[in-house]
C-alpha cells in the first residue's frame, strides 16, 4: 500500500491472495467497504437531512404515515417565516457580533499572555502560568451563581458585553499560544533585536506571523464554541431583543405541529453559518479540536 | 505603521529610555487575561464556599441567615442530590462510550485508502457544524409523536418519548452522541494518523485480521487519545444543561434532572444562591475527582508510542 513496500523482496499485492487463498475477491471486499460506509454515513447524515426536508413540507405531510423522505412540492415560506416571525435575522446579527467581539477578545489576550509567557523573563512566571492553568479546572457553570450576580451589579445584564465578558480570556488560548511562540526561533528573536526591534514589534511582526496557524487554530474554536453557547446566554438576556441564534431555537422548540416546519427551516438557518465557516477553515478546525488531544 | 526613527537610529539608546522593562511588559501583557480570571472565574469558584454556609430567604428581598455547614449537609445528604448525581453518571455512561466507540469505528474505516472516501470523511466529521441546541431540536422535534417518521418505524411508546421516564434518558443520549460524534471522529481520525501504516501492514503481513488489527494494533496505539477523549467527555457530560432544558426540563419524574441542570433551577427558579452554591462546590469536586481517576487509572494501561 505505501511507497516503501517494493523494497521488500515479494511482489506487490499478490500474496495476500497467495498465503490466504480462502478471502474473498478483492472486488467483493472493496464494494462491501463501500456499502459499510455509504451505510454508517446515511445513518450520520440523516437527522440533518430529514431536517431539510421537513423544513419544506407543509405541516401535514411531516404528520404523515409513511413519512415524505422527499419534498414533492417544496415550500419556501417557511424559511421567510423563521427569518421575520421567527426572528431569525435578528437571533443571527446578535450571535454574530457577541461571537466577534469574543473572538477578538480571546486571540487578544491569548497572543499578549502567550508571547509574555514564551518571550518575557518576570518574577512569578511559573506561578502565573500555572494560575492560568488552574482556570482550566474549574468548568464554567461551577461559576455560575456569582456571575450572575456580577454581571447585574456591573449593569451588563441584557447587554452585548454581559454576553461576551467572561469569555474574553481562556487558559487553553494562552497555553496553545504559548506552545505555538516557543516554537519560534531564539536566532530570530536575536536578529530582529538587532535591527531594534522591540518586542512589541517583533510581537506583531514576527511572532504573530509566524504562529499564525496555532492562531487561526484557536480563532476557529473560540469561534465554535462562542456561537454554540447555550446557557450562558439564557441566564443573561431577558427578550428577544439580545437571544442568540441558540435560544432562538428554544423558542421554536415548542412549537404546534402546523408550526413544525417552521421549526426545522429555523434550524437549517442556525447551521449554515457554522456550516459554511467550517468548510472554509476546516484545518484550522480539525487544527484546534485536536491540539489537546495529540501532544508529540 | 510607519516608524522613522527607528530606521535611522537602529540600536541608538535614545528610543529604548522609555521602554518598559522586560518584566514590567510581561505583566502587562498578563493582566487583560488575569482580570477576567480573576473576576469571572477565581471570585466567583471562591465565593460559593461562602454562599454555601448562608441559607436563602424563603422569599427574595429577605436577609439570608447563617447556618455554617448546615446547608452543605442537608443539600448533599438530600435525595435529590443522590438522585441527581447517579442520573448525571447515568448520562455519563451512556453517551461517554458509546461516543468515543463509535467515533473510533468511524475513523478506522474511513482511514481506508479507497477513492472518494473523503466525501465520507466530510459527512462523519458534519455533526460539528451542529450545537447542543441543534441537535436537540432537531430530535426533540422528531420525537414529537405528531410528527410522522418515528411511529411509522414503530416507535410510539405511550406516554410518548420524551414524557416516558423510561425512555427519557437514552433519548437525551441518543441527541447528545449524535451531536457529539463529528468531534469524536476527528479526535480519533487525527489520532489515526499519528499511528504508523507499516505497523498495521505488518500486522496484516503476519496475518492478522481486521478485527485483531483493531483491537490488538489500532486500540492500543491509539489509547493516548482515547484517554484523553474518555477524560473530556466525561467532564463534558458533568456539565450538560442544554439538551435537558431543550427536551426535557429535568423531567419527567425527575428522570433527567442532571447536576447542572439541578443547579440552574435552584438558582432561577427558586432564587436560592445557597443550594446552588453547594451543588457548584460538588460539582467541581466531582469533576476534579473524576480527571484525576482517570488519570491515575488510565494512565497505567495507555501506551505511549514515544
Amino acid at each position: 500500500m505505501t511507497a516503501g513496500a517494493p523494497s521488500i523482496a515479494v511482489p506487490g499485492p499478490a500474496p495476500a491472495t497467495v498465503t490466504r487463498p480462502r478471502r474473498s475477491r478483492p472486488g467483493l471486499r472493496l464494494v462491501g467497504r463501500y456499502l459499510l460506509l455509504s451505510v454508517l454515513a446515511l445513518v450520520v447524515i440523516f437527522p440533518i437531512y430529514i431536517t431539510v426536508v421537513n423544513s419544506l413540507l407543509p405541516a401535514p405531510q411531516i404528520a404523515a404515515r409513511p413519512p415524505k423522505f422527499f419534498p414533492s412540492s417544496p415550500i419556501w415560506s417557511t424559511y421567510d417565516k423563521a427569518w421575520s416571525n421567527g426572528h431569525f435575522g435578528h437571533y443571527l446579527f446578535n450571535s454574530a457580533v457577541v461571537t466577534t467581539i469574543i473572538v477578538v477578545g480571546q486571540l487578544l489576550t491569548a497572543i499578549l499572555a502567550g508571547y509574555a509567557f514564551a518571550f518575557l523573563k518576570f518574577p512569578f512566571k511559573r506561578t502565573l502560568f500555572v494560575i492560568f492553568l488552574a482556570t482550566l479546572m474549574i468548568p464554567f457553570e461551577v461559576t455560575i451563581v456569582q456571575n450572575l450576580t456580577t454581571v447585574v451589579d456591573l449593569g451588563l445584564y441584557d447587554t452585548y458585553a454581559g454576553l461576551a465578558l467572561p469569555f474574553l480570556a481562556t487558559g487553553f488560548g494562552a497555553f496553545l499560544l504559548r506552545q505555538a511562540f516557543l516554537g519560534i526561533p531564539r536566532d530570530l528573536e536575536d536578529a530582529a533585536a538587532l535591527d531594534g526591534y522591540g518586542h512589541w514589534r517583533f510581537l506583531w511582526r514576527v511572532a504573530v506571523p509566524l504562529a499564525r496557524p496555532a492562531i487561526g487554530a484557536l480563532g476557529v474554536f473560540a469561534f465554535l464554541t462562542a456561537w454554540n453557547q447555550y446557557l450562558w446566554p439564557l441566564l443573561v438576556t431577558k427578550d428577544d431583543r439580545l437571544r442568540t441564534v441558540q435560544i432562538g431555537l428554544r423558542q421554536l422548540r415548542s412549537a404546534s405541529i402546523e408550526q413544525v416546519n417552521v421549526t426545522f427551516a429555523g434550524v437549517v438557518i442556525a447551521v449554515i453559518p457554522l456550516a459554511i465557516l467550517l468548510i472554509v477553515f476546516q484545518k484550522q478546525l480539525i487544527r484546534g479540536l485536536t491540539a489537546g488531544a495529540i501532544k508529540g | 505603521m510607519t516608524a522613522p526613527p527607528a530606521t535611522d537610529a537602529p540600536v541608538a539608546p535614545g528610543p529604548r529610555r522609555r521602554r518598559l522593562p522586560d518584566w514590567g511588559l510581561g505583566y502587562l501583557f498578563l493582566l487583560p487575561a488575569l482580570v477576567i480570571f480573576g473576576v469571572f472565574i477565581f471570585f466567583p469558584f471562591a465565593k460559593n464556599f461562602e454562599l454555601a454556609l448562608y441559607r436563602s430567604p424563603p422569599f427574595p428581598g429577605l436577609p439570608r441567615t447563617y447556618v455554617g455547614f448546615r446547608q452543605i449537609t442537608d443539600v448533599l445528604g438530600s435525595g435529590d442530590f443522590r438522585h441527581s448525581l447517579w442520573t448525571t453518571v447515568l448520562f455519563g455512561l451512556l453517551t461517554v462510550p458509546t461516543g468515543i466507540a463509535l467515533g473510533l469505528v468511524l475513523a478506522v474505516l474511513a482511514n481506508q485508502r479507497l477513492r472518494g472516501v473523503a466525501i465520507y470523511r466530510t459527512i462523519f466529521a458534519s455533526t460539528v457544524a451542529t450545537s447542543v441546541a441543534v441537535a436537540s431540536v432537531i430530535f426533540g422535534t422528531l420525537m414529537n409523536p405528531q410528527v410522522g417518521l418515528l411511529p411509522w418505524l414503530g416507535i410510539n411508546p405511550s406516554p410518548a418519548i420524551l414524557d416516558n421516564p423510561s425512555w427519557a434518558l437514552p433519548a437525551v443520549a441518543i441527541a447528545t452522541v449524535w451531536q457529539n460524534l463529528g468531534l469524536s471522529f476527528i479526535l480519533m481520525s487525527a489520532g489515526l494518523q499519528a499511528v504508523p501504516g507499516d505497523v498495521l501492514e505488518a500486522a496484516e503481513i503476519d496475518g492478522a485480521g481486521p478485527v485483531t488489527r483493531f483491537w490488538r494494533v489500532t486500540v492500543p496505539l491509539l489509547s493516548p487519545t482515547i484517554f484523553f477523549a474518555v477524560v473530556v467527555g466525561s467532564i463534558f457530560a458533568f456539565q450538560t444543561f442544554g439538551q435537558i432544558d431543550l427536551l426535557t426540563r429535568g423531567g419527567p419524574q425527575n428522570k433527567t434532572n442532571v447536576l447542572t441542570y439541578f443547579i440552574v433551577t435552584q438558582l432561577r427558579e427558586h432564587q436560592n444562591p445557597g443550594t446552588a452554591a453547594v451543588l457548584s462546590i460538588a460539582l467541581f469536586l466531582i469533576t476534579l475527582l473524576l480527571t484525576l481517576a482517570q488519570l491515575r487509572l488510565l494512565e497505567r494501561r495507555v501506551h505511549y508510542a514515544r
